[in-house]
């Protein structure tokens, strides 16, 4: 069997399937003797994953054979445990594994502390109570224990370095003894002690942030290649610089790539660093490892400024014509890079430079490139600069280049490229006077045609003639396009195409949908069509037939082919009250027909499509076209240095001529590199990490949700703070509010204590006007030596209160603390008399403040800044922010149903979206709106059927309406508002509200 | 580490070891790719690539490549110790490893980079204990040949001779 097993693991190494056999390995693990289940649990490790679900036969085999007394089992059990192990299957094994932290064998105390790490990085919240148990790990005797424990500590020390501040210390103790020698000599690798230990103890003094990072740390870090956690110490900056020196002249071709790698960090902060280095980096650009290439290529855009942008670029544009293969990220820099110095202005040569240089760029990287790329350009096209006379040139050069572009082979162009020569034709062709619409139109009916154009681009074309086609030029050229593109199958290109038709024939309709040069206006688009509603109201009374959402056509397609029991339900005039009994119409389509509502009527009406129902739809479409991309890059403020110290110029030693090329090169590349330009590079540096960032931020971000998510529930109140608050959460102390809502804070768990404890004595501070109204969990904010921030907030009934409470633990009493908050989303205003506080010790001084919604998101966070002095003198501040859901902002609006369809059709935002019903009751609807009005605090206004109208204000005077119809099982929801943003965010609430029902 | 191969000159795998959940296509799809890219390069090229969004750390011995593929904040170079560190650990167990050994015990190397990494970590950096921990596991398992297999005694002395592992393919 081991045999069989073993060849099946080769084939499928070879790329057979081999799946039969899964069943088999696992089989053999639980089955076998232990030299079998060796075999066996390898077969598994490497057949299945994590998620596969033969997985769960394998949990009773592990249980067992943790319980084992042989030694073997228990380490081939923990193997596979930290291998891969089904999430929801950790609590059972949990208290086995934690049990072996105190195994007297090494090697399984290591193993049992490396399979909690996985625990830990899968369900963190499910380890959260062996904390300490960790640190028992990162004491013990056996270095290998510990340095399997530091994987945990740079998890959880990543996650939240304020926590483990005290642990630093002991880290660079633990650093000092590897360093000097203390370690087993079977550490040694190649006589360097434990080097993978000391690199796991750097990454975690780098996160700490700490301040005890003495200069042979420093050494050590230049040595192990961690320049990152460096570059933030200046001082140790300049020494390290020698020594990447040394590392970017070796011959050794991987010390040079990281020698260019650390280069580009610390040149970052300090560009005249690179200075010495210009020569070999001039021979790293030529290097034939495409590698190497890209980081030199990536250090050489760090540097780049107003002096030698143009040389740089060059320089880009050569070898990145040769290596498309990898250089799509080249790409992106580049790019960013031409845009960025253009929207410097003076940077940039000249116009055709850049216009030329953007072509290039464009039919060379073509379809690769990301989308935003060209619309960015667009955006700088259209956007303009500060001279008018400027804009007016970089236009008709563009147009000029353009047009000698199509008259040559377009057909090579990339589709991208295509598209942004049509808009650019499009919109500006009028500016060269000489240049005949005519000859224009048939340039771009010539790419129409060809074979090789997508739709997508077609679309861009037509909606260019459709600029162009003015005062009956080319008239013969359009009705040509207009037939033959009238009948296209592609439901967009025919609305083009119907749309050139209408507007070549009619000017006056033209001028006013397309006037020339108001492109950069933004357009008010009114999602709701309300300005068809004359013509609607028009048109029913003509006797048209009222308008039906697709979904509500069906399901009377489906009503027809069932038999119909209530014959007469249409043709009578029939009440509400027999609406809900007759459920199977749809209650809107009664009321119309029967004229009894008149509030439900207007809503189901009003998207009627009318004749001319695609006039509308232009609006949003020719907003499309210019879409605002915003740049990745903010423009630094600072223009070029014209006057840059240009200290690196020519030796006037005579050198062999290729040589002195490349110095000149060199001198072409880094001129500007002098002391004045440091600023500028630094905020250019500052935006272009972030945008190589952003990638891997994303990622933590949504690490970060997902963590957060799973440490909600009722484990979330012990371990993390969890200072985002749900509705929820709201503590009850009053019933006006909110009636049943779980958690009540003020139960103290008895295994929560001190915080709990705290929190009690905080409560008793809560202003007096405050007592008998629910306020939200006291979370901690900061806290440093002398002073403890905590804050809560109160849900009054026009306004939100939020209290800070500055409690001061030293022993003498600190004046004048002055608090500052501030938000982005929010208005904040101090409701006490000063906000100047005064904190005797060891008593709590407490600040008011009134909070209302200036724009809508779905959390709101307030950011504050205590700044405070001492008696003695010396001044602090400390900062915090306080995270608050849009929730509690939220009030029933008590409206009648009249009233409800007259502010209905004036709001002009609006969202729409299908829910999950709660559907244990008998009543879904009814059921589903009464969970949204206790969690979300709003008003139901009226049920009719499988109809529904709720409504609710944000504080202050800010209604939002919702309108909610069963249909297939899911709620439709369709939420109105005049604010901007509101019905998106309360969407996202109410999704929430459902789901965590 | 995500996950580390091992293959040959011909672009044959040797062995793989993936510590991220990936379905059977994306896995074959990732080392295709990989293959094709290393192998292209030339050997005075520098060992780090970067793909996707991860660095691909590899080296050559002899015929055989050693890859691994780490998260972009990883030390590049401290991967490379990492793969020469399983190489020795190899060296030591079998005298002098070549790409066969690999072939016919490829159990045993995996044996081995489980001591060794565990879940895509470093578990034990000492070679002296990863190798004692190999032995313990092989110790057991020839006092079990010994015990209750009768076999026949050539088979058991086949057995002995080469180190406590039957060739598979031989």
């Amino acid at each position: 069997m081991k045999e069989l097993m073993v060849r099946a693991i080769y084939c499928e190494m070879l790329g057979y399937e081999a799946s039969f056999s899964y069943i088999h390995a696992i089989k053999l693990a639980q089955q076998g003797t232990a030299l079998e289940k060796r075999v066996g649990y390898l077969a598994v490790s490497l057949f299945l994953n994590e998620s596969h679900e033969l997985l769960l036969l394998l949990v009773n085999t592990v249980l067992k054979d943790l319980q084992s007394t042989n030694l073997i089992e228990v380490c081939m059990a923990l193997t596979v445990v930290s291998q891969m192990f089904p999430k929801d299957m950790i609590p059972a094994i949990l208290p086995l594994v934690e049990e072996k932290l105190n195994h007297p064998k090494e090697i399984i105390r290591r193993k049992a502390v490396l399979a909690l790490y996985k625990f830990y990085l899968i369900a963190p919240n499910q380890v959260q109570h062996i904390h300490n148990k960790f640190r028992k790990a990162l004491c013990d005797k056996d270095p290998g224990v510990m340095t399997a424990s530091l994987h945990i500590y740079l998890q959880m020390i990543q996650e939240n370095p304020e926590g483990y501040k005290d642990l630093t210390t002991s880290f660079v103790t633990i650093l000092k003894q590897v360093v000097g020698g203390k370690l087993p000599m079977d550490f040694n690798y190649h006589s360097v002690p434990a080097p993978w230990l000391q690199i796991q103890l750097l990454r975690i003094l780098l996160f700490c942030s700490t301040i005890f990072l003495c200069r042979d740390v420093a050494a050590l870090c230049i040595h192990c290649y961690c320049i990152q956690p460096l570059s933030s110490f200046p001082a140790i900056l300049y020494e390290s610089a020698k020594c990447i020196g040394n590392f970017v002249l070796s011959l050794k071709i991987n010390l040079k790539y990281l020698g260019l790698k650390a280069l580009t960090y610390v040149v970052q902060q300090h560009p005249k660093l690179a200075l010495q280095h210009q020569m070999t980096i001039i021979e790293c650009l030529d290097h034939p490892d495409l590698i190497i290439k890209r980081e030199t290529l990536e250090l050489l855009f760090r540097i780049t400024n107003a002096q030698n942008v143009s040389v740089i670029v060059e320089k880009m544009l050569d070898p990145f014509l040769k290596i498309m293969l990898c250089c799509c990220i080249i790409y992106t820099l580049f790019i960013v890079l031409i845009l960025f110095s253009y929207e410097e202005y003076t940077y940039a040569p000249d116009n055709e430079w850049f216009i030329e240089t953007m072509s290039t760029v464009f039919s060379v990287g073509g379809d690769m490139m990301q989308p935003d790329i060209p619309n960015s350009f667009l955006k700088l096209l259209s956007e303009g600069f500060d001279s008018v006379e400027e804009d007016r040139k970089l236009r008709l050069f563009a147009v000029d280049s353009y047009v000698s572009l199509l008259q040559g082979e377009p057909g090579k162009l990339p589709q991208r490229f295509l598209q942004v020569i049509s808009w650019v034709l499009g919109e500006y062709s009028y500016l060269r006077e000489e240049l005949e619409a005519a000859t224009v139109l048939r340039l771009l009916a010539k790419l129409l045609d060809m074979k090789s154009t997508s739709s997508e681009t077609k679309s861009w074309v037509l909606m260019a003639m459709t600029k162009l086609c003015e005062g009956g030029a080319g008239v013969s050229v359009t009705q040509e396009v207009c037939e033959t593109y009238g009948s296209s199958l592609d439901t967009v290109l025919r609305q083009r195409a119907q749309e050139l038709q209408h507007l070549s024939q009619d000017c006056e309709l033209r001028a006013r949908v397309l006037p020339r040069g108001a492109g950069l206006e933004p357009l008010e688009v009114d999602s709701s069509l309300s300005f068809l509603d004359g013509f609607v109201s028009e048109a029913l009374a003509a006797g048209a037939a009222p308008y039906k959402a697709p979904h509500q056509r069906q399901e009377e397609l489906a009503q027809a082919k069932a038999l119909s029991l209530e014959p007469y339900g249409l043709s009578l005039p029939i009440s509400m009250s027999s609406c809900s009994i007759a459920d199977r119409q749809s209650p809107t389509l009664l009321s119309v027909s029967s004229g009894l509502s008149t509030t439900l009527k207007l809503d189901g009406v009003k998207r009627v499509w009318g004749r001319e129902g695609y006039l509308s739809e232009r609006e949003p479409v020719e907003e499309s076209a210019h879409v605002e991309v915003p740049s990745p890059l903010q423009s630094p403020s600072q223009q070029g240095e014209a006057d840059s110290s240009q200290s690196q110029t020519l030796t006037p030693i005579p050198t062999p001529q290729p040589e002195q090329e490349k110095q000149q090169l060199a001198s072409s590349l880094f001129v500007g590199l002098g002391s004045q330009s440091s600023v500028c590079l630094m905020g250019k540096s500052e935006s272009t990490t972030q945008r190589f960032r952003r990638k891997a931020k994303d990622l933590a971000v949504s690490s970060l949700e997902q963590t957060s998510q799973l440490s909600q529930g009722p484990a979330a109140a012990n371990g993390i703070c969890d200072v985002e608050l749900t509705g929820s959460d709201m503590s009850e102390t009053s019933p006006t509010l909110i009636r049943d809502n779980g958690v009540v804070a003020a139960d103290p768990a008895p295994h929560e204590d001190p915080d709990k404890l705290k929190d009690l004595c905080l409560r008793t501070h809560l202003p007096a006007e405050f007592s008998g109204l629910c306020h939200s969990e006291i979370t901690p904010l900061c806290t440093n030596q002398t002073l403890d921030f905590s804050a809560c907030h109160l849900q009054k009934e026009d306004s939100l209160a939020l209290v800070v409470f500055i409690y001061n633990s030293s022993d003498s009493d600190i004046q004048e603390i002055l608090l500052e908050l501030d938000s982005d989303e929010l208005e904040v205003s101090c409701v006490c008399d000063s906000p100047v506080q005064e904190a005797r010790s060891h008593s709590v001084a407490v600040c008011q403040y009134s909070l209302t919604v200036k724009r809508p998101s779905v959390h709101v966070e307030v950011v504050g800044t205590a700044s405070y002095q001492f008696p003695a003198g010396t001044p602090h501040s400390a900062q915090f922010s306080y995270k608050l859901p849009l929730t509690s902002f939220i009030r029933p609006l008590t409206v009648s149903t009249e009233e409800y369809g007259a502010m209905w059709l004036d709001f002009s935002h609006d969202t729409k979206q299908k829910l999950t019903l709660i559907s244990d009751g008998q009543e879904p609807l009814t059921d589903t709106l009464n969970v949204l009005k206790k969690k979300l605090q709003l008003h139901v206004v009226e049920i009719i059927g499988m109809e529904g109208i709720v409504a609710c204000r944000l504080l202050r005077d800010q209604p939002c309406l919702m309108h909610c119809r069963l249909h297939a099982g899911t709620l439709s929801v369709w939420l109105r508002s005049p604010v901007p943003d509101l019905p998106d965010c309360l969407m996202y609430h109410c999704q929430r509200a459902l789901q965590e029902h | 580490m995500q996950f580390m191969l091992l293959f040959s000159r011909q672009g044959k795998l040797r062995l793989q070891k993936w510590y991220v959940p990936l379905s059977d296509k994306e896995r074959k799809k990732i080392s295709r790719d990989l293959v094709q890219t290393i192998l292209a390069r030339k050997p005075k090229m520098c060992s780090f690539l970067e793909w996707r969004d991860l660095k691909i750390v590899y080296k050559r011995y002899a015929s055989l490549y050693f890859c691994c593929a780490v998260e972009d904040q990883d030390n590049e170079l401290i991967t490379l110790e990492i793969i020469h560190r399983y190489v020795e650990l190899l060296d030591k167990y079998f005298g002098s490893v070549c790409e066969l050994d690999i072939i016919f015990n490829f159990e045993k190397a995996y044996f081995i980079l489980d001591e060794f990494l565990l879940g895509g970590e470093a578990q034990e950096t000492s070679k002296k204990n990863v190798l004692k921990a190999i032995e313990q596991a092989d110790l057991l398992f020839n006092n079990y040949l010994n015990n209750s297999l009768f076999i026949g005694i050539a088979a058991k002395h086949f057995v002995k001779s080469s180190n406590g592992c039957s060739a598979n393919f031989a």
